[in-house]
């Protein structure tokens, strides 16, 4: 799955660096995700998470460095960088007074989509919210919106998904529903940048962990040394060890 | 999916003129249902014109004299309330970076967001215009094509710098302070001649003032949707 080299990476940084105000928050790192592949970046609250994925999604232009999405470049060619990447984040970035049905016609009209009515309820359908199609997104629990917000990636299977955080607030069928969109993307070639604390819901998608440390990532959780691959590191290679999900756990 | 996306572009002119309407008509569904926050500055311009007309009043000539500075100082301080609002609906649920990542032109946006505004605008000043008409002794029904012209003219200045200005404040915590403070300084001369254009109309217009403060209008109209359209990218960008 992972690894071809007849397309381009969904992601590539190189020597990317950011300040805000004084302070280097990331201090020229690299990253490259392959097609198929999904990296787990791990990382102190403050070390920078958010600001790379706002980076790679061109919300935020790097003082330094430079990055593509499947080849186009973040600073040069943003507008075609947008049309391939999909953002799940810690907020569900919904329309409070919209119901489902309507927050996901305006994803998709703003893709470039008609969006039908057809396939927007088979969508609400996927992430289970068919009961609640014509209700506004306002009376919707946490989890819910998160549904509807994984429901928006489903609208566009991007080439390059960015999570920051996915699996908050959401129940264990709600994870479910998250991996399987993980999944879905890297079925069809994408990458997937996924920012988490949590390790364990997505162990068995994951097929590298990264740590983000003092503006650097570094291969690895963090608990072992800083070069190579850890045995630790929850993976989809070796999450079926009980071993690992016992140390993990 | 891949591959298409991966070569996908953003459209052409016609999905552009998808996502302006898909702005403005998102914006005014979510005003439409929260009805409250349009009641409330419908309400708010119906107050200030009846605190104005107690102040210049009781003698009619001095309510006429007044009738169109207080038609648009309402207009201007209703407005600041709407363009505040757009904006407000984005930063909600963090709607706001979504909504930049979408593909295409984010001048979509500013043009979706212009529309919205001006549609809502208008909605208060069917409101003010009326009431304004009763309380101040105007003249609007012998005066109404030309003073409709005036209106519609510099309502479009109004809101598309408002609009422009509200995307700079947006991201402020002072964005309620912020943006008077940006965009009263350069409605100056737009309002100035908003004020003497319909003034000019209401009282007969026998000089032939009204199409030259018309003309002026349109011309400041065409420099500030040009100037607001072209920065947009930048100003909502980071």
């Amino acid at each position: 799955m992972t690894g071809d080299s007849s397309f381009p990476p969904p992601l590539k940084l190189e020597g990317i660096a950011h300040r805000f105000g004084r302070r280097w928050i990331l201090r020229g790192l690299d990253l490259q995700l392959d097609p198929g592949q999904v990296v787990a970046m791990i990382g102190a609250n403050g070390a920078g998470k958010t600001t790379l994925l706002r980076i790679a999604a061109t919300l935020l232009r790097p003082l330094r460095g430079r990055g593509w999405v499947g080849g186009a470049s973040l600073l040069e060619n943003s507008d075609r960088v947008r049309t391939m990447i999909g953002i799940l984040g810690h907020s569900p970035a919904l329309y409070e007074d919209l119901t489902p049905v309507e927050n996901l016609r305006f994803c998709l009209q703003m893709q470039g989509d008609p969006g039908d009515r057809g396939r927007i309820l088979a969508i609400l359908d996927e992430v289970g919210l068919t009961d609640f199609a014509h209700v506004r997104v306002r009376r919707f629990s946490t989890g819910m919106r998160r549904r509807v917000a994984v429901g928006r990636v489903l609208a566009s299977l991007p080439h390059l998904l960015l999570m920051d955080e996915p699996y908050a607030s959401l129940d264990p069928e709600g994870v479910e529903l998250v991996n399987g969109t993980i999944q879905r993307v890297v079925d069809e070639g994408g990458g997937v940048l996924l920012a988490t604390h949590d390790l364990r819901s997505g162990a068995g998608l994951t097929d590298r962990v990264v740590t983000l440390d003092r503006g650097l990532l570094r291969e690895g959780d963090g608990r072992q040394p800083a070069h190579g691959r850890t045995d630790s590191s929850p993976t989809r290679a070796d999450s079926s060890s009980p071993t690992t999900r016992g140390q993990l756990a | 999916m891949a591959d298409e996306r991966a070569g996908g572009t953003s459209g052409g002119w016609r999905a552009e003129g998808r996502r302006v309407l898909a702005v403005a008509w998102k914006d005014l569904l979510s005003e439409g249902r929260a009805r409250a926050n349009l009641l409330s500055v419908i309400l708010f311009a119906g107050t200030a014109l009846l605190l104005f007309a107690f102040a210049f009043g009781p003698d009619a000539q001095d309510l006429r004299d007044a009738g169109a500075g207080v038609i648009w100082l309402t207009i201007l301080l209703s407005g600041i309330l709407i363009f505040n609002r757009s904006y407000q609906v984005e930063l909600e649920g963090g709607a706001l970076e979504a909504l930049l990542t979408y593909p295409g032109s984010r001048r979509a946006i500013f043009l979706g967001k212009l529309l919205a505004n001006l549609v809502l605008v208008l909605v208060v000043e069917s409101v003010v215009l009326p009431l304004a008409a009763v309380l101040f002794h105007v003249p609007l029904l012998e005066a109404l094509p030309g003073v409709a012209g005036i209106v519609l003219a510099g309502t479009f200045g109004f809101v598309a710098l408002g609009t422009f200005y509200a995307a700079i404040s947006s991201r402020s915590r002072a964005r309620d302070v912020l943006l008077p403070l940006l965009l009263f300084p350069m409605l100056v001369p737009l309002l100035l001649a908003a004020v003497q254009g319909t003034t000019a109309y209401l009282e007969g217009d026998a000089m032939g003032y009204g199409g030259g403060w018309l003309r002026l209008i349109l011309a400041f109209d065409v420099i500030f949707f040009t100037a607001a359209y072209w920065a947009f990218d930048h100003v909502i960008g980071e």
